[in-house]
């Protein structure tokens, strides 16, 4: 029997350290292309102050790089220590992008970051641009495979189920590549990075400015970080809209869940504004919505509806009573594998064997379970509407701002008075936190949207945990969250106070707090 | 196919241990130096000429192990699964000393107070000291068994504990992952770093040699003539996909000799370490740090190699239900992923090669200023 503690323990776990790693991926995705962007005008232009920027913005970048890396191989082991049955499971498909993405983007990125920090002296100008440039795309192809190994959780394509090892095997590495899903969220992905390199430069630019500290350092690195950061929020939007499409075709459960939508619109779909979901009443108290938006966002179309939770669940329990003829078809071919007649018939069936594992929760043999069992299942089908409904918001709302931040930004640089408007650098430096504020909420919608499946409609979350006690987890936990948050106390005050000295870190004597510096 | 799923399934081995090799080559110089640092160098300047020694190049040796644990997952999803959970205290262990590492490089040296970065020292040293003991303590669990069977569904059934997992075999297999991958570390502190820190390098490394060699010696005579070894009695047929539960294994006092009773040429591997430690030890006294570390990582390669020959094909046996031990030949992906897989690593792992060579001789020689201000 699946000891419950030991699913939350892991689950609270794999959770927090994942949202944890992302404090420091988007950043390092982000400022790794901005200081490519600085040192290619360093070499195109020869002007040292475009030197200076490349290897102050790097030296931040190589505070959070350093945690990013620490924070990587927690995930890596977990789906081993964890989630055993998970990586035996779906091991033959999931494995395959993590290997690539180490052989193709960890090693390049991680192998030429030492070179990028240590080799100026012994490179040519060219030879250390192209350095910083693989770096970049280091960190980039990174996100793709990891993204890709991710959408195939959401949306499990080009594999299938075999019933004699009794795990899902690949059947096209092709199909899983180009998951549609993958490949909006890599963009999706990729270009919150740049948003938050982007507004992790403009913030720290516009602190120098209002201090009137190092003037021409800050107002280059303000002018990069607006150009670059208004075309990425702009590609974040676009894109998080063009996922919403992708979800209104695959994963219709988290749309539903999304929009607190409990009954199926007629088309075209209105788009809840705001509103309180309430998943024991399944209903959305005090909604504001908005005719016609959502059925446009999710299926391009005026005349297609949107389905609510509620159907969504009444189709569930359908599925979930195949599921149970789908497991004891399993049984009869296990015990008996030469019997066409059964395979045939388990062919029909066996789409629907994850829900039928959903009953596990239950009882260990699936088609013991009682009627009022199977419709418990069907109520937790799907996952609770208010944690996605009001993290998509935030992300929403975190976005808006820094779409009108950067328009702002972008427009009073190009008028060369930016440093005039107090109010905007002001907002600038306060808006630091909101790309992360985004990329977290970002994360919860897609990762507790997609519940209560670790694989969609496959292998239910809580099956996939080890055979491990509690006791083991609650002390792992409790041992990272420990480690993490000193880690953290110690990233942040190194991240302030070298953000605070500015460029004079650098020790050129070209800069305003030389003095203050010591070593 | 193009290729066999048999010699797919061995290919994958060599692939595995390639990796794995790759990261105890490069990695172990890392841990190693981490591990040794504050012993020999004992002002706050020599110590961070050490870490200089290593500062470049440690992100990317890191990346091996992160490619031989996601190359594990993939080609042999089975054993990632049964043996990350059955270890789970160990390997927990493992992962906080390794995330420890690279704030510990990154960020001593960006404060100048003595309390910080002798807080920091401590942190590095362990970072060194536990994963090298417990790669090797995890080494030793390979040979005596995992407590695990499979359920119905083949769920893998743990009952292996933090303290049944450390017994004395065991703790002395990490005795010789740690003075072995030391060893590495030693020779390329002589190599990178200048007087007085490179005498004291070889000083070091004649003491970790005579640990090794001790240790070695012990731990490999301990394994094959003293405990209970596996082999195969009934296997079905190894070109095609097999479950983990349908063959037949005896386990028995000596059976980890099997291969060596049927290719006696496999005696030569253990005796390849030793002999390799003792040349790179007399290379190392006579300042040719090069070569010493040349001969230590065939010393690692025979290393690896003795482990690999003594227990194949098993990878992970089971005392609970030795039936449902994992070997190469079921605990592997499917057919279609190991080709994949292996066209990936074709093409790729050369690249990496590359540039990875490139790097290394970009950074050659000595320690320089440059580095030396960063860390």
């Amino acid at each position: 029997m699946i000891d419950e503690s030991v699913v939350n323990l892991s689950r609270l776990q794999f959770a927090l350290t994942a949202l944890y790693h992302f404090l420091f991926v988007p950043l390092t995705i982000g400022l790794g292309f901005i200081i490519a962007i600085m040192e290619s005008v360093y070499v195109m232009t020869g002007k040292i102050i475009y030197k200076d920027m490349t290897r102050f913005w790097g030296k931040l970048f190589a505070i959070n790089f350093a945690m990013g890396i620490a924070t990587g191989i927690t995930l890596e082991f977990q789906f081993g220590t964890n989630w055993a049955y998970y990586a035996h499971y779906v091991g033959d498909i999931f494995g395959v992008p993590l290997a690539i993405e180490g052989l193709m983007a960890f090693f390049l990125e991680s192998t030429f970051v030492g070179l990028f920090f240590l080799g100026w002296d012994r490179l040519t100008k060219v030879q250390h641009l192209a350095v910083t440039w693989l770096v970049a795309l280091g960190a980039n192809l990174s996100a793709l495979w990891i993204l890709i190994a991710n959408a195939w959780m959401q949306n499990p394509v080009g594999s299938h189920f075999n019933y004699e090892t009794m795990r899902m095997e690949l059947s096209s590495l092709a199909t899983v590549f180009f998951n549609p899903v993958a490949q909006v969220k890599f963009v999706h992905t990729v270009a919150a990075g740049y948003v938050t390199g982007s507004i992790f430069v403009l913030g720290i630019s516009a602190y120098y400015l209002l201090k009137k500290q190092d003037l021409a350092f800050a107002r280059r690195s303000f002018a990069v970080a607006a150009g670059f950061g208004l075309a990425s929020i702009l590609s974040v939007i676009v894109l998080g809209d063009e996922s919403g499409y992708t979800l209104g075709e695959v994963q219709k459960v988290k749309l539903a869940a999304i929009e607190g939508m409990w009954e199926t619109e007629p088309a075209p779909a209105a788009f809840t504004l705001f509103g309180f979901p309430d998943d024991k009443a399944q209903t959305t108290h005090f909604s504001l919505k908005i005719p016609y938006a959502l059925g446009i966002i999710a299926t391009r179309s005026l005349d297609t509806p949107v389905i609510g939770l509620k159907d969504l669940i009444l189709q569930n329990e359908v599925r979930i009573k195949r599921g149970v003829i789908a497991y004891e078809l399993l049984q009869k071919l296990r015990r008996d594998q030469a019997n066409p007649r059964v395979k045939q018939e388990f062919e029909k069936f066996k789409n629907d064997l994850g829900y039928g594992l959903l009953l596990k929760r239950y009882k260990p043999n699936v088609v013991d379970a009682t009627s009022e069992e199977i419709h418990q299942a069907a109520l937790t089908s799907v996952p609770k509407s208010w944690p996605i409904f009001w993290s998509f918001r935030i992300m929403v709302g975190a976005s808006l701002i820094m779409l009108f931040l950067f328009i702002a930004a972008f427009y009073f640089n190009a008028k060369r008075n930016i440093e005039s408007k107090k109010w905007l650098l002001k907002l600038a430096l306060y808006s630091i936190p909101l790309p992360w504020l985004a990329s977290e909420c970002g994360w919860i919608v897609a990762e507790y949207g997609r519940q209560p499946w670790a694989i969609g409609e496959i292998l239910p979350t809580f099956l996939g945990v080890s055979s491990v006690s509690s006791t083991q987890v609650l002390f792992s936990l409790i041992s990272l969250i420990a480690l993490y948050t000193g880690l953290l106390v110690v990233e942040l005050y190194l991240m302030f106070k070298y953000a605070r000295l500015g460029p004079s870190t650098l020790k050129t004597g070209r800069y305003d707090l030389e003095q203050a510096v010591s070593r | 196919m193009i290729i066999e799923y048999e010699t797919l399934k061995l290919i994958w081995l060599l692939l595995i241990g390639a990796l794995f090799y790759g990261f105890a080559v490069t990695g172990g110089m890392d841990l190693g130096v981490a591990a040794l640092f504050t012993r020999l160098g004992t002002t706050d300047k020599e110590r961070r000429i050490i870490l200089a020694s290593i500062g470049p190049t440690w992100e990317g040796n890191q990346v091996w192990l992160v490619t031989a644990a996601a190359a594990l997952f993939a080609a042999w999803p089975l054993m990632y699964a049964a043996a990350f959970s059955s270890l789970y205290g160990l390997f927990l262990l493992v992962l906080l000393s390794l995330i420890l590492r690279p704030p510990g490089l990154d960020y001593r040296n960006k404060l100048p107070s003595p309390r910080w970065r002798s807080l920091w020292d401590s942190a590095l040293v362990l970072s060194g000291l536990i994963p090298a003991f417990l790669f090797g303590v995890t080494f030793g669990n390979l040979f005596s068994g995992f407590s695990f069977h499979y359920d119905d569904i083949l769920r893998p059934v743990l009952e292996g504990t933090f303290f049944s997992s450390m017994t004395m075999l065991n703790l002395g297999f990490g005795l010789v992952s740690l003075s072995l991958i030391s060893l590495q570390g030693a020779f390329f502190i002589q190599h990178k770093t200048p007087e007085p820190l490179e005498s004291r390098a070889i000083k070091m490394a004649r003491l970790l040699g005579i640990v090794f060699i001790f240790s070695f010696t012990v731990a490999w005579s301990w394994t094959v003539f003293k405990i209970e070894g596996f082999s195969i009695l009934h296997m079905p047929n190894l070109n095609q996909s097999i479950v983990p539960t349908s063959k037949i294994i005896q386990k028995g006092v000596g059976l980890w000799l099997t291969n060596y009773h049927k290719f006696p040429v496999g005696y030569f591997a253990p005796l390849v370490s030793i002999i390799c430690v003792i040349m790179a030890l007399i290379f190392s006294a006579n300042k040719k740090s090069g070569l010493a570390l040349l001969s230590n990582s065939i010393a690692i390669a025979g290393t690896l190699i003795t482990a690999g020959f003594t227990l194949f094909p098993f990878i992970l046996p089971s005392t609970h239900s030795p039936n449902h031990s994992l070997t190469i030949w079921d605990a592997c992906s499917t057919h279609l992923t190991l080709l994949w897989m292996f066209i990936a690593v074709l093409i790729l792992l050369p690249i990496v090669l590359g540039y990875t060579s490139w790097v290394f001789r970009v950074m050659r020689g000595k320690v320089d200023t440059m580095t030396q201000d960063e860390y």
